[in-house]
């Protein structure tokens, strides 16, 4: 693929901690518009990954250019054109929902910021917890605000580190639905998660990061096909645990069910 | 320096500042301390201490705002983990915004919550007491040396800040700066201490700069204790300044 056409670009990316090799040569090409999932254990080395491409982190060896900017000698030029959702919610406790907005927008050197903030709550269903200190939200609704706030100022390239890890499965359905709105407006996704099923469901290519290097990449049927075809069993059809849950709940499934 | 520095600054500051606006106590316990110091020198140790001709909070009120900043800008350090902590700090981080301003932002917020927190403990003073007749003048150059000290200190504050791995980490630096004043000045004059105590008090930033503070409220010329006093100070602010710097740039590597 043309390096000129993907959103990001990474070729034999390295980096140590001390002793410790947590990249060990890392090749990833992320198309434009689409949402491309990472998969790894803990430890194995995705936050490292993103954390270089958002220009937190300084790479031992290799290139990596995102939105067609080199990470090490463009951060500046990077920056402008990603937005980094970390592990856990980075949002201001002590401020509302609303002013956290706000103080991206600022922070982004966009005008109107009041009215972006308004618009944003209103999509992501916060318009009535706006004016509450963000201390006082769920931890579905705090994620959420944080993806708002990643998205004010419309950056193309958009980072999400675990997304969805330690929220309850209605806020997991909340998650996945923004996520694929934002890939509708073409805004590339790059998401993290040790969860095969988010996996699944959201992303256009998977790669799988082991002990330091992608060790496949590929569309879902691709992975699949690593493996020999199914062989037919007869297995009595179990409801899951999950759809006991949200059944029992009455929560929305149209998010979660393809 | 980046275009947006100054913007980015302010934006953040008011940040912060409604941090503090919505949790007013961390002024109030950083007053506290110092206010109950000042009653017990004053009304329990103050009547078996000589210190001049004049009443006792008059020469100890210096020393009071000395500690009163010495324990105020643990604040900065604790604020600057809970943003590292929290995640805000990456996020800030990893958008086009000039990056000392993180930094200056919490430093500013510093100045203002200690100044607030000087006035506190001046209008107690004043109810115990503490009379001065000193000009606008005298009274700004004694806020200036104050900027100046919450400067300096702040920006020590904010190296454990960058580095500490847990809350109590961020705060336990301040209180080898709290213990200082004791050996100075500050309670008494250095002439009644032991030689090698006296000579210690005698070269330490506290002495200069509470002597400095105590001649402008008393109106006495200041001397060349008021260059010793500032040049304590902007060594001081620079060394940490470059430190602090450097802490923050190596968190990227």
């Amino acid at each position: 693929m043309l390096t000129a056409m993907s959103a990001i670009h990474v070729q034999g990316l390295e980096k140590s901690f001390k002793d410790l090799k947590v990249l060990r040569g890392v090749d990833v090409d992320v198309a434009r518009g689409s949402i491309f999932a990472l998969l790894g254990s803990n430890g194995a080395g995705k936050t490292t990954l993103v954390r270089i491409l958002s220009t937190l982190l300084r790479a031992d060896a290799g290139t990596a250019r995102v939105d067609g900017f080199d990470v090490a000698t463009q951060a500046a030029d990077v920056r402008r054109s990603i937005s980094l959702t970390g592990q856990f919610a980075a949002v201001d406790e002590i401020l509302t929902g609303r002013e956290n907005l706000v103080l991206v927008a600022r922070l982004r050197h966009l005008k109107n910021a009041g009215a972006i903030a308004d618009a944003l709550l209103e999509r992501f269903s916060l318009a009535e917890a706006g004016a509450r200190r963000v201390a006082t939200y769920s931890g579905g609704m705090r994620r959420r605000l944080d993806i708002a706030m990643s998205l004010i100022g419309d950056p193309p390239v958009v980072f999400l580190d675990e997304p969805t890890t330690g929220l309850d499965p209605q806020a997991r359905l909340e998650v996945w639905q923004a996520v694929e709105e934002l890939a509708e407006g073409g805004t590339t996704v790059l998401l993290t998660t040790q969860y095969l099923d988010e996996a699944e469901q959201l992303a256009d290519r998977i790669a799988i990061l082991h002990e330091g290097r992608i060790i496949v990449d590929g569309t879902l049927g691709e992975l699949k096909k690593l493996l020999p075809p199914a062989k037919v069993e007869y297995v009595e059809k179990q409801p899951s645990l999950e759809d006991v849950f949200l059944s029992l709940v009455g929560a929305r499934t149209d998010g979660g069910q393809r | 320096m980046n275009k947006h520095f100054v913007g980015d600054t302010a934006v953040l500051l008011g940040r912060s500042l409604r941090h503090i606006a919505r949790s007013p106590d961390t002024i109030i316990t950083t007053a506290v301390t110092p206010i109950a110091m000042m009653l017990l020198f004053v009304y329990v140790l103050g009547g078996a201490i000589q210190a001049g001709s004049g009443r006792y909070v008059n020469y100890l009120l210096p020393g009071i705002l000395i500690i009163t900043i010495a324990s105020g800008i643990s604040y900065t350090a604790y604020r600057l983990f809970l943003d590292l902590q929290g995640g805000i700090f990456e996020r800030f981080q990893s958008m086009p915004i000039a990056r000392a301003a993180v930094l200056w932002a919490h430093v500013l917020t510093s100045v203002v919550a200690n100044l607030i927190s000087v006035v506190v403990v001046v209008l107690v003073a004043v109810a115990m007491g503490f009379r001065t007749g000193a000009s606008v003048l005298n009274w700004l150059a004694v806020a200036g040396i104050l900027v100046l000290f919450t400067l300096a200190l702040t920006w020590i504050a904010v190296i454990p800040g960058l580095t500490a791995r847990s809350v109590d980490g961020a705060s336990a630096f301040a209180y080898p700066l709290i213990f200082l004043p004791f050996i100075s000045s500050a309670f008494v004059p250095t002439a009644s201490m032991p030689g090698p105590v006296r000579a210690f008090a005698d070269n330490q930033p506290v002495t200069s700069i509470v002597n400095t503070i105590r001649d402008l409220f008393a109106q006495r010329p200041v001397g060349s204790g008021i260059w010793t006093a500032l040049a304590w100070c902007a060594g001081i602010l620079v060394l940490a300044l470059l430190f602090a710097a450097r802490t923050y740039r190596r968190r990227a590597s």
